[in-house]
Parts: C-alpha cells; structure tokens; sequence
C-alpha cells in the first residue's frame, strides 16, 4: 500500500516534470538548443500567478495570464536573442541561452528579492483529499495528472494532425528542405517556443500547487531535472519526453522515501550519465547520423 | 627585406627575466606595508581566477566544447589539497605545497577522465549537461559527507601554504604549459577537432583520445586552482563551488575571448576584482554579466579579444622589425 502511495505521488510529480520535459525536447528538436532559459520562464509563470491571486483577482484569469505571460516571454526571448545567433556555431546559441537564464533569473531577484514567497496553492486547487481504499489521493493530484493527461494529448494531435505540426515536425527533420517546401522557418519555430512556453506555464502552476513557494533560483533545478528527463526519454521525441518525466518523478520519490531525500538531486544526475552511458539516445529517441 | 628573428634561447630568457621581475615586484609590494590586507586578497583572488579561466579556456576555447562544471573540478582539487595538508602536517614547506598541488591536480583530472570518457564520445551537447549534473553532484557529495569533508558548515583550519609566490608560479606553469601545448603537434590537432570534428576525423585524429587528455588538462590546472584556493582561504565551504562559480568562469572565457590566454586572464582579473572593489556593484553584477554574456555572443561571438594573444617575444620583434614593417606598409598602401 505504501509503495502504491508513492508511486501515485512520483506520477503527480513525474506529469509536472513531463510537461516541462516537452518543451525542451521540443525546441532542441527543431534547433539543436538546450533551452537553459525553459526552467526561468516557469519562474515567471509561477510569479505572475502568484503576483495576480495576491492582487485579489480570481485565480483563473491568474492561470490564464500566466501561460500567456510564459508564451509572450518565450517569443521575445526567441526573437531578441535566439534568432540573431540562427547560423551561429551552437556553442554560442548554448551560450546565449546560458545568458539569458541567467538574465531572468536576476532581473526577477533584482525586482521581488532574493527571499521565496508562499504560493496560495488553495485558491487555484481547493486542499481536499479522497480516501481510496486506504490510499490518500489529494484534489492536487487528480487535477495534476489529469490536466497533464489532456495537455500531452492535445500536443499529441496539434503535432500529428494539424498542419502547424506538419510543419514543425518537417522543420525538425531538415530546416533546409523544409524551406524549400515553402514553410515559413521562423514563424514555426517561434510557434514551437510559444507551445513549449505554453506547457512550461501548465507545469508551473502545477508545480507551485504541490511545493507551494516560489523564489528566484525556483526553475534552475526544476528546469534542470526536467531536462534530464528529456534526455532520459529520448530528446527530441515528444512521447520519450513524457516517459522521460515519469521516470524521473518516480525515482525521485522513491530515493526520497527510502530515506535519503538529501542526495534526490544527485540521484537525478547519476541516472543521466549512466543513460547517456548506456544508451546515449534515451528510451526513445531515434539514433540521428551525422551529415557530412 | 627578410625578418629578423629573436632566437629561443634569448626568447626564453628575456621572459624568465620579466616573469621573475614581476614575482620580486610582487613580493616586495606584498612584503612592505603599501597593501592593505583587502587589496591582497583580492590579487590572490585575481591568480586564483585566472588560473581557473585559463584551464577552462583549453576546453572551451581550443577544443570548443562546453563544460559547465568547471567548479566541481575546483572544488575536488580543493578539498583533495586541503584534506592532504591537514591530514599530513609537519611536512616542509615546499614539499607541502608541491604535494598538496599535485594531489589537487591529479584528483580533479581522475575525475576529469571518468566524466569524460563517456561524456567526450557523444556528439552534441552532451558534455555540457554531464559536467553540469557532475558539479552538482560534487557538490551534493561534499554537503552530505560531513565527516570528511566538514559538510556545509565547511572544512575549516586549512593550513595556509599558499601565498603570492605559489599562486603566480602556478598561474606562470599554467600558462607555460597551454601555451607549449597548443603550438605542438598535439595542440594543433586539439585546434583541427575543434575547427572541423568531422575533417580532423579523416585526418586521423583521434578524436575521444584528444578531447579526454585535453578535457582532463582542465580539470587538472581547475584542481591546481582549487589547491590554491584552499591554501589561501584557510576554510572551504560546498557553497563556493556551486552553479554560479561554474558560470562566472565561463563569463570570464566567453567575454575574454574563447582561445586567448591573455584574454581569459584579463577578464577575471577585472570581473573578479571589480565586485569586491564597488561592492554595492554586487546586486546589478549577475545582471549585467548575464547581457554582457548575450551582447557578447550575439555581436562578437570569439570573445573581445578573440584568438589574439599578448607575446613578449613578437612584440620585440616587432620592434626589431619595426622598419621593415612600416616599408611592407608603405609597399601596400602606397598613397598612405
């Protein structure tokens, strides 16, 4: 009973680091980028969350700004400092990126202090909790793994089925081609930095509900864990991403629960280099040759 | 009009010259009573972080890969050196520090190879994330095993082998060493993997071999820097090594110039020296590093002073040449 109570808590946290595992596959899927300033736009979705339940409007327009906040930040960062450096070497791309991770992550110590400030996790999701048959399911949970549920199935179909995915999913086998076919390069990678925003903004929220504080440095390891849950799954691949989450998520609670919850983060890191050791192209990715 | 040449012996002894005028200088300024304690220390910080950039430098710059933990490197040579020191006292003192450095230096290029290995043989970005997760992961360890390592409290009562001399020779050895490296044989292929992995590939280079050796060099003179560090501060705290240290290197490489030495050592000396000089600088610091990081990438991607390196031997030359130089001018611009 016990190990089936961790395991729903290791989803719940798993589907959190899933939705922003995608968003990291996602973009270095298209541009070869490790989007170190993924985990910062959380950040800020989590502070304009915060900021507009503070302010007394209603949680729900605070949700919905939020994910807006986190696509309008995403598209800018990608138009001011990403598109410059498009046939940049990609050491200077990862290096910007670095930058502007960094950039973020001052500006908001700069402006609302270094100190973390208590989410009201009960105004988005009221703290009610079920009893199902001796396991302790909370409201946060069900919402959590349902929303998760539903987001990855719309991503799911706006990659497969419509024609933006068509052309994100052509842009990411071969930018040139693609060109050549007519598809607007620019504007469908911005739209992959909107959508990937877009479920970082889900994934924030959600986060902050479970571990109700947010702080300046809140996204570097969250970003971080989610990456290597991206790599785990298979980068690039939007069904390994989501695996990737829930592997990571689980783990991580049960290192947790057998008493070392100290060395959760090294865990973490230790099961990314022996993936990469192991099996460098993760549970699903496609092994990708190299053109010369 | 041919040109003339300064001859290596002389080369080398013109340089001992200036590089021994420059350590009296140093310890005659550090001996006499014109430094306050503050502006000492903040010199040493300078050695301190110039070795660091210049170890970083050989990855970055020359082989053109992107560690992110170059920390956690510092950080094992650290507390390697200072665990030896404290667990062997009454050793002389050269033998102490030559020991303790060696030991630092080995320690974090052991840990340089295991990382390596398997981070060096991918393709892509790989490297990047691997030392990031290893930093972290050095970090974690140290935090967690208070016995040995003092935990976060710190390690403290390092004995104090370290000072000017120590901290220069090393920086001198360091430079020494990349500068012999990179115009041999094996520097040039380390430049070729980093110019073409694919040409240097079919040239015959073996690329996991060279980027590995190159990759645990860095760690090695990270771990020297740590060494020092240690022998400095007296006291070592997990937090020192963190993310953010890793990151301030970087800035130091990126914005010095990603392949010159001169360059890397300059920028730590001004960003490590400028936030304890203007310390109400310190809260606009990250920021400002985090747009100059960006500008510099997005309008001078090599850095500012790119590949260029400062040569005592070719500026003499140049003086020794100057004639010839201003004709081969004239020759080209003839109007001028």
């Amino acid at each position: 009973m016990i190990v089936l109570q961790q395991l729903i808590n290791g989803l719940q946290l798993g589907s959190v680091y899933a939705l922003i595992a995608l968003g990291y596959s996602m973009v270095y899927g298209i541009i070869l980028l490790l989007n170190f300033a993924h985990g910062d736009i959380i950040m800020v979705g989590g502070y304009i969350a915060l900021l507009i339940i503070a302010a007394g409007i209603s949680p729900l327009v605070a949700v919905v700004a939020s994910v807006a906040g986190c696509v309008v930040l995403a598209c800018l960062i990608e138009k001011a400092a990403y598109t410059p450096l498009r046939s940049a070497p990609r050491i200077s791309l990862l290096i910007t990126a670095i930058g502007v991770s960094y950039f973020l992550e001052n500006v908001a110590q700069l402006i609302l202090g270094a100190d973390p400030r208590v989410f009201p996790n009960t105004a988005v999701i009221p703290s009610v909790t079920y009893n199902v048959g001796g396991l302790n399911i909370s409201l946060t949970t069900i919402v959590t793994l349902a929303v998760a549920v539903v987001s990855m199935a719309a991503l799911t179909l706006l990659v497969q089925k419509t024609k933006m995915g068509k052309a994100m999913r052509a842009v990411s086998e071969d930018m040139g081609a693609a060109q050549m076919m007519g598809i607007n390069i620019n504007r469908t990678i911005t739209f992959t930095f909107a959508v990937g925003a877009a479920l970082a903004g889900i994934g924030a929220i959600l986060y902050c509900c479970k571990y109700p504080q947010v702080k300046p440095t809140t996204g570097y390891l969250l970003g971080l864990k989610a990456f290597v849950a991206a790599v785990l799954g298979g980068i690039g691949s939007i069904p390994g991403a989501m695996l990737g989450g829930l592997a990571i998520g689980v783990a991580e609670v049960v290192v947790t629960a057998l008493g070392y919850s100290t060395w959760t983060d090294a865990v973490v890191f230790a099961i990314l280099i022996v993936v990469l050791l192991v099996k460098p192209t993760g549970f699903m990715g496609a092994s990708m040759n190299e053109k010369v | 009009m041919e040109m003339k040449k300064l001859k290596t012996p002389y080369a080398y002894i013109i340089n001992t010259v200036v590089l021994a005028a420059i350590l009296v200088l140093g310890n005659m300024l550090f001996a006499g009573g014109a430094l306050n304690r503050a502006t000492k220390s903040v010199i040493l910080q300078c050695g301190v972080y110039s070795i660091m950039a210049v170890s970083l430098n050989i990855c970055t710059g020359y082989l053109g890969q992107l560690p992110l933990g170059h920390a956690g490197f510092m950080a094992v040579g650290a507390y390697a050196g200072a665990l030896f020191w404290k667990a062997v006292p009454g050793l002389p003192t050269p033998v102490a520090i030559v020991c303790g450095i060696l030991i630092a230096g080995l320690a974090a290029s052991l840990f340089g190879v295991i990382i390596g290995v398997p981070a060096l043989r991918l393709k892509g970005d790989y490297l990047a994330i691997i030392t990031l997760g290893f930093g972290e992961i050095i970090r974690i360890a140290i935090i967690n095993l208070p016995d040995i390592t003092g935990g976060t409290p710190g390690l403290l009562n390092v004995p104090k082998y370290t000072n000017f001399t120590v901290t220069f020779l090393c920086l001198v050895v360091c430079c020494f060493v990349v500068h012999n490296l990179m115009h041999s044989r094996h520097g040039r292929a380390i430049l070729a993997i980093r110019d073409n992995e694919i040409a240097a590939d079919c040239c015959g280079i073996n690329l996991t071999a060279y980027k590995v050796f190159a990759f645990a060099l860095s760690a090695f003179f990270a771990g020297v820097a740590g060494a020092v560090y240690a022998g400095l501060q007296g006291s070592l705290f997990p937090k020192s090594f963190d993310f953010m240290a890793s990151i301030n290197v970087l800035v130091m490489v990126v914005l010095g110039g990603m392949g010159s030495m001169t360059g890397s050592i300059i920028a730590a000396t001004v960003l490590t020296a400028l936030p304890l000089i203007m310390q109400s600088f310190n809260s606009f610091r990250m920021v400002v590093y985090s747009l100059l990081l960006i500008m510099v990438m997005i309008f001078k991607p090599s850095g500012l002073l790119g590949h260029k390196d400062f040569s005592m031997t070719k500026t003499i030359e140049y003086f020794m040449n100057f004639k010839a130089i201003r004709a081969r001018k004239k020759e080209v611009a003839p109007d001028a």
